[in-house]
């Protein structure tokens, strides 16, 4: 553990915001009204909480001072990146101050033997693999948000995306981590070599939704690009058949890089937008399939896949013919939450996880659910890896139609729970999903969360009010408690 | 977002359908130069629009940060490009500025600035017929170096980006009709803009020379004027709504095909015109097109000649972002044999010209600038092609302050160099 010398916080009687003025420069500090209007909100738009002031650190021992000083007023604070976030991790609650790390965005060391990168936490997601193209490398987690999304959010929220399913989330990529403690201390964690001993801290931090201290420096792995990649789509009359596909193919043991399921709503959606990619309206459920590795190999997997998902159903199952429709595909897949604005104001993305197995039954309750709350609901979804992202269209200033559509989701997350499920895959828990947490995690479970973050974080000073259930919840919710037999994988 | 009412006052409540279409998804962020710039929610996109909403619904205040904002961004609307909630960002944003001038929140030395140059000199051919002409003069006699100490900064930067005015032989206005050579392929208007015929008349004349030999009869109407969009941008709409009617009239395409524009920002504000006056310009704005769009389209016939030399071509925002060109100019430029179309990062990203932009905001314009220069600058290219005069003057300035060798023009340019000499007439 290294330590920055530090000097000791400003005059006595000056305000934080001063200090803060003082520590980083006024025009790195944002207080007024509006400033604070527009931070009130993450991805999801339904939690809200203006912060005390947002500050702009540009190096690491801005962030040191900012933490210092935060804290010698007894103020929490709360990391951001781009603000992409689903769960509401990145509003401050508790009248807290917003570490807005956008323009931490360099990178700093790209090692191509070694097939890692050293970044700054506000580097966007899509800009390192495009810096690092040129060594034939990318970087393998890619949030639908990649073009937009930051690295040290995605370390915060353990993010995913569609190549999960071969690759992994972020946290199989990052190697070490160097962090502002939420004393003040910067800190070492893992090793660019992967194997540093001891406890593996980078392990915790990684989905730590910011509890645990604020990343200064990533030091992530990169991937070969394989040698080839096809990307195909398969035509359904409805989401379930697809589904079934899906289930053909990895019992029949491939690996595809990805195995994304779009529904017709979203698909009309995507079409009307700029994202549009020739997806067919008229179809039930697109099934995209992405396979990648040695040429040989990638071809007779093609052909596998295509003849699953003609016995499953598909009317038709195309080849991306160039890169560019290849990569119009994954455009359309990945502006599919944003295209949903054409169908009302706001936009609830869930993200819940089942068992691959259940998934024809589980999207067929969800669908019900929706059509029982009268709900615009559509589903694109990591299909391959179980994780469901029932999207929810709704008018948060209609107060009626809020309430449907979180007793909806409350009843989506059960119905995930039951079958095995966990209550998030990639989005994190943040403001949103606290209050589930019990019907997935005992007491004890949580206790045991809880001294973690108490070793990192004694005060609470780190993103605060995430996480963790405000109050103790009953044992008649946890299914645990309820003796259920299968304890969720999680 | 169609304002089918022309007055310039639309009230706030009017922003709030088209805020509505942002759910959030932060999809824009990385698609905004002052974002990138500055790291701050509200100097983006989507916290612009947030603003807007807030406005719209009584929550924040137009002064402030609202009214800054309005005028830090640069109006590339590159976020349209991003955004797949189709979020009409250029209508509110031109709304906002409309609301912000309404109320007298922008700084005076701003306002007087625009208002002489917007509504008393650029729309008004003769005026700026005679100022450049004064320009053109001082600038021989170097009148204007030894000037430019005791000038104010910010029209010493005005300065800095002015390229040399050419003599009067080349500051004419195209022939009314100009002749199709060889077969003839149609007939189109021609829209020769208020600072090209200027500044750029050779541009404007290449454009011609390229329709002429591609078979195309070219009218130019002589009461046709200044399109609008730089005093819509600066907020100005009811200047803006009155030289739109103007050309409406002017440029009612009849039995023409098309009505070929040079510049992006006047043929985005030509081709949006039915925006500001409704469905009665939707005749004439559904005809716009860009000139390498519609060369594109058409097909170039017979055989180029080769312009050797690797070439940058970078997009003006208004053509990429705001007409959805950009495969168009590059298809013509490949088509030119010897010529090497080499890529640069980030093509589609603004230069900072943003038309006044670069006098009002000139650090942010710089920096903007500093950006794009960084992207162009390890490719060495030989030319930079774009089709805007505002990027032309922008980029040239950036170019020679950086010592860079390419030379910086118009891709119809480069098509006019490629085409055999006309046949005597």
């Amino acid at each position: 553990m290294a330590t920055l010398p530090l000097s000791s916080s400003g005059a006595p009687g000056a305000s934080l915001e001063d200090e803060l003025r003082q520590a980083v420069g006024a025009e790195q500090v944002l207080t007024r009204p509006e400033d604070l209007f527009v931070y009130e909100a993450d991805g999801l738009t339904h939690h809200t909480a203006r912060p005390r002031a947002v500050v702009l650190p540009r190096d690491k021992t801005d962030v040191v001072q900012i933490v210092k000083r935060c804290r010698a007023h007894g103020v929490p604070f709360v990391p951001r990146g781009a603000g992409t976030g689903l769960s509401g991790g990145a509003i401050a609650l508790d009248d807290g101050v917003i570490i807005e790390c956008a323009r931490l965005d360099r990178i700093l060391r790209i090692a191509p033997e070694d097939r890692f990168a050293v970044v700054q936490p506000g580097v966007i997601n899509a800009d390192l693999s495009k810096a690092v193209a040129h060594h034939g490398l990318f970087y393998a987690p890619d949030p639908s948000s990649q073009q937009a999304c930051t690295l040290g959010g995605n370390v915060a929220e353990n993010s995913g995306g569609p190549h999960t399913l071969k690759y992994g989330t972020t946290t199989n990529h990052v190697l070490a981590l160097e962090m502002v403690l939420p004393d003040g201390q910067l800190v070492q964690l893992g090793s660019p070599t992967g194997s540093a001993g001891g406890y593996d801290l980078v392990g915790a931090v990684v989905g730590s939704e910011g509890t645990l201290g604020i990343v200064t420096e990533l030091t992530v792995r990169l991937s070969p690009r394989p040698e080839r990649t096809e990307t195909m789509l398969g035509i359904f009359p409805d989401v379930v058949s697809a589904c079934r596909a899906v289930g053909a193919i990895i019992r029949s043991g491939l690996v595809p890089a990805a195995l994304e399921i779009v529904d017709r709503r979203t698909i009309e959606a995507v079409e009307a937008s700029v994202y549009a990619a020739g997806l067919p309206t008229d179809a039930g459920a697109v099934l995209i399939i992405e396979l990648d590795g040695p040429a040989v190999a990638v071809g007779r997997q093609v052909e596998r896949c295509q003849d699953h998902c003609r016995e499953a159903g598909a009317s038709e199952v195309p080849v991306a013919r160039d890169e560019a429709e290849r990569q119009r595909f994954w455009r359309a897949r990945k502006g599919a939450f944003g295209a949903m604005g054409r169908l009302a104001p706001d936009l609830y993305v869930h993200d819940a996880v089942v068992p691959r197995q259940k998934l024809p039954e589980i999207l067929e309750k969800i669908c019900e659910i929706g059509d029982r709350y009268r709900l615009r609901l559509s589903n694109v979804f990591h299909a391959g890896d179980g994780n469901l992202h029932p999207n929810i269209s709704f008018d948060r200033r209609d107060p009626d139609e809020m309430e449907r559509v979180l007793a909806a989701g409350e009843e989506i997350l059960r119905t995930c729970v039951e079958a095995g499920g966990v209550i998030t895959g990639e989005h994190g828990v943040g403001t949103e999903k606290k209050e589930y947490m019990g019907l997935l995690f005992s007491e004890a479970d949580l206790d045991a969360m809880r001294k973690l973050r108490a070793a990192f974080d004694p005060d609470r000073m780190c993103n605060p009010g995430k996480m963790f259930p405000a109050t103790r919840f009953c044992a008649e919710a946890n299914p645990k408690a309820r003796g259920y037999d299968q304890v969720p994988f999680g | 977002m169609s304002a089918s009412d022309s007055s310039p006052g639309p009230d706030l409540a009017t922003l709030l359908p088209g805020t509505l279409d942002c759910v959030h998804c932060g999809l824009c962020l990385s698609s905004c130069p002052t974002y990138l710039e500055t790291g701050r929610e509200t100097s983006s996109p989507r916290g612009r629009v947030y603003l807007m909403r807030g406005l719209a619904e009584g929550k924040i205040p137009l002064a402030g940060v609202l009214a800054e904002e309005a005028h830090l961004c640069l109006g590339c609307r590159a976020c349209e490009t991003a955004c797949p909630s189709g979020v009409p960002y250029g209508a509110l944003l031109e709304q906002t500025r409309a609301a912000v001038e309404r109320a007298g929140l922008r700084p005076t030395w701003a306002r007087r600035l625009e208002r002489l140059a917007l509504r008393g000199i650029v729309p008004r051919p003769r005026r700026l017929a005679a100022l450049m002409t004064l320009l053109a003069f001082a600038q021989r006699l170097r009148l204007d170096r030894l000037a430019r100490p005791f000038l104010p900064k910010r029209l010493r930067d005005a300065h800095a980006l002015l390229p040399l005015v050419p003599p009067a032989s080349q500051r004419r206005r195209l022939p009314a009709f100009t002749k199709a050579e060889g077969e003839r392929r149609g007939k189109v208007v021609f829209f020769e803009g208020c600072i090209m015929p200027e500044l750029f008349g050779g541009v404007n004349r290449a454009t011609l020379r390229v329709l002429v030999q591609q078979g195309f009869d070219v009218l130019v109407p002589e009461a046709q004027g200044c399109c609008g969009a730089l005093q819509a941008h600066s907020g100005d709409l009811e200047t803006a709504h009155e030289l739109a009617r103007a050309n409406l009239g002017a440029l009612d395409p009849g039995d023409v095909q098309a009505i070929i524009v040079n510049s992006a920002g006047c043929g985005a504000a030509l081709r949006e015109m039915d925006h500001w006056l409704g469905d009665e310009a939707s005749r004439v704005a559904s005809r716009v097109r860009d000139v390498c769009e519609f060369l594109d389209e058409a097909g170039l016939r017979g055989a180029l000649l080769p312009v050797p030399g690797r070439v940058a071509y970078d997009d003006p925002c208004h053509l990429v972002h705001a007409q959805g060109v950009s495969a168009a100019p590059r298809h013509l430029l490949q088509a030119i044999p010897e010529l090497e179309l080499v890529d640069h990062d980030d093509p589609s990203s603004c230069c900072g010209a943003a038309g006044t932009y670069n006098l009002t905001q000139p650090e942010m314009s710089q920096a903007v600038l500093a950006r794009k220069l960084d992207s162009l600058e390890p490719v060495d290219p030989d030319m930079i092609a774009t089709g805007n005069p505002g990027c032309l003057m922008q980029l040239r300035a950036g170019a020679e302050g950086r010592g860079m060798r390419a030379e910086i023009l118009h891709p119809i340019e480069l098509i006019a160099r490629a085409l055999p000499p006309s046949p005597p007439s």
